[in-house]
């Protein structure tokens, strides 16, 4: 958990800034499942890092390389638009 | 320029409104017609049509609608103002709530009326105490001339810095709104001199630096955001002064968020808001002939409440008399809470009243009735014995 700010340490009206959203680990928020993917089956059509409302999908340039585990909330959407069924959703034990 | 060659004009308050705003000259005016305000911004719509005043006047579908526009064009960088009254206070209450916390300067001109039901759209100002705790600047001014002055101001407070709040210029319905008395305008370019550019930190549409606004806040956060908003109205009131010295230098007016009358050598003051301020002044003016040692303490900033000021003025007096034109059923009425809050250990007598509910007039013999501690209990000219809490 990281130290929280005291009001005076807060961006003004609560703004969010650009990049701001990358400390609240909402990954926690994740419940039962995550998404796995088979990098040989991918065809980095990038379908998932379009739809994934989080931001999850990690690439290098245009290859996908995994999941963001501290953001994904396991909402599946990466396995369901994946067109050649290269992600698909794993028990969430570490 | 010299403020002594401007002449006065004939205006009602709600003409002296539209005109300032027509110096002003704001950049958005989302409204939507109610009385007592009306005149305001019929007034402002006519300057608009006659090439007179260059605002964006925003026809929305209702009140709720005007202060949710409000909020999207102050925060996008527009100088924005806006004006309601009773039940179009009451439906914008909701978002006066989220434009504080959004730490929109939207100045709002008020009509002052008592809320429904009955419905009635005579002046009190059960509207504006609506959204006291909203953590919005609410100043109330005594006659049309105020109005105006405090209509020029208002811009410079709500954007300045360490304020950056909607602030309410709030004037008795139909007392003032409604009421031609003589107003001294300000020159056209002294006003546009003294509201300046407006600026906004994190402008909306600066897509340079691109802020996503008005986030959700856990209990982990929201606490602390609320702070934030507390420290800026308390800003308020030392920046309303620092303001008020600079508009007099303008105007040769001088306003205080506290202001005394004849209160050298008073036992008993009455402490009051708005227009009955006038009246009251009147009442202690007789009575200071006869050699009673009265006067009055008249409160122009509600919001933030002059708690400091208004101890120390407590001190030298025997009783003080709050007037209330609001009544809060079942608790205490709140101009009376403040001032009771204040005086904590101070020995002072303090007797509450409730006047001039739906637009019952106030007259200078209830004053001085008051004065003479001649009221039975807390409600002025109420018909009956008032049931005892």
């Amino acid at each position: 958990m990281p130290e929280l700010s005291d009001w005076r340490g807060l961006p003004h009206a609560g703004v969010v800034h650009p990049g701001d959203t990358a400390q609240p680990r909402t990954g926690g928020w994740r419940t039962g499942v995550k998404p796995a993917v088979d990098l040989a089956l991918c065809v980095n059509c990038l379908l998932c890092w379009l739809y994934c409302p989080d931001s999850a999908i990690r690439l290098d340039g245009t290859v996908l390389t995994g999941f963001d585990l501290d953001h994904c909330k396991g909402c599946e959407i990466c396995a369901e638009v994946c067109p050649v069924d290269a992600i698909e959703m794993v028990d969430d034990v570490d | 320029m010299s403020t002594e060659a401007l002449e006065a004009q004939i205006l009602t308050g709600g003409q002296a409104v539209a005109e300032a705003m027509r110096q002003i000259d704001p950049d958005v005016v989302p409204a939507y017609p109610i009385t007592p305000q009306t005149p305001m911004i019929q007034g402002y719509a006519a300057f608009v049509a006659q090439g007179r005043a260059h605002g964006e006047l925003v026809d929305v579908e209702s009140e709720h609608s005007a202060m949710s526009a409000a909020i999207g064009s102050a925060l996008a960088g527009a100088r924005t103002i806006t004006a309601t009254s009773s039940q179009g206070l009451a439906l914008m209450a909701e978002v006066v709530y989220i434009a504080a916390a959004m730490r929109a300067p939207v100045v709002m001109a008020v009509g002052n009326r008592a809320l429904s039901g009955p419905i009635n759209i005579h002046c009190d100002h059960s509207d504006s105490m609506l959204i006291r705790d909203s953590g919005v600047v609410q100043l109330f001014a005594e006659s049309a001339q105020e109005a105006y002055d405090l209509m020029v101001l208002a811009p410079r407070l709500a954007e300045h810095p360490d304020v950056l709040l909607p602030v309410l210029v709030c004037q008795d319905g139909f007392t003032i709104t409604h009421s031609a008395e003589p107003v001294v305008l300000l020159d056209d370019d002294a006003v546009r001199g003294f509201v300046g550019e407006y600026r906004v930190p994190n402008a909306l549409l600066d897509v340079a630096n691109p802020t996503t606004q008005g986030p959700f806040a856990m209990p982990d956060y929201y606490f602390e955001l609320r702070h934030q908003q507390l420290a800026a109205i308390q800003n308020a009131l030392g920046v309303f002064d620092t303001l008020a010295r600079e508009f007099e230098g303008v105007s040769g007016r001088r306003y205080r968020s506290l202001e005394p009358y004849r209160l050298d050598g008073a036992e008993h003051a009455i402490v009051c808001l708005g227009s009955s301020g006038g009246t009251v002044k009147d009442a202690v003016d007789t009575l200071r002939e006869r050699g009673d040692p009265v006067g009055l303490l008249e409160v122009r900033s509600f919001r933030p409440f002059p708690e400091q000021q208004l101890r120390e003025a407590l001190l030298g007096l025997r009783r003080v008399s709050v007037l209330d034109r609001a009544d809060s059923p079942g608790g205490a009425p709140p101009l009376f809470a403040e001032v009771a809050a204040a005086r904590d250990g101070v020995d002072v007598e303090l007797r509450s009243y409730v006047y001039g509910l739906g637009g019952r007039d106030l007259h200078p013999e209830d004053a001085e009735a008051i004065f003479h501690d001649e009221i039975v209990g807390r409600y002025l000219g109420l018909r009956g014995e008032a049931c005892r809490a």
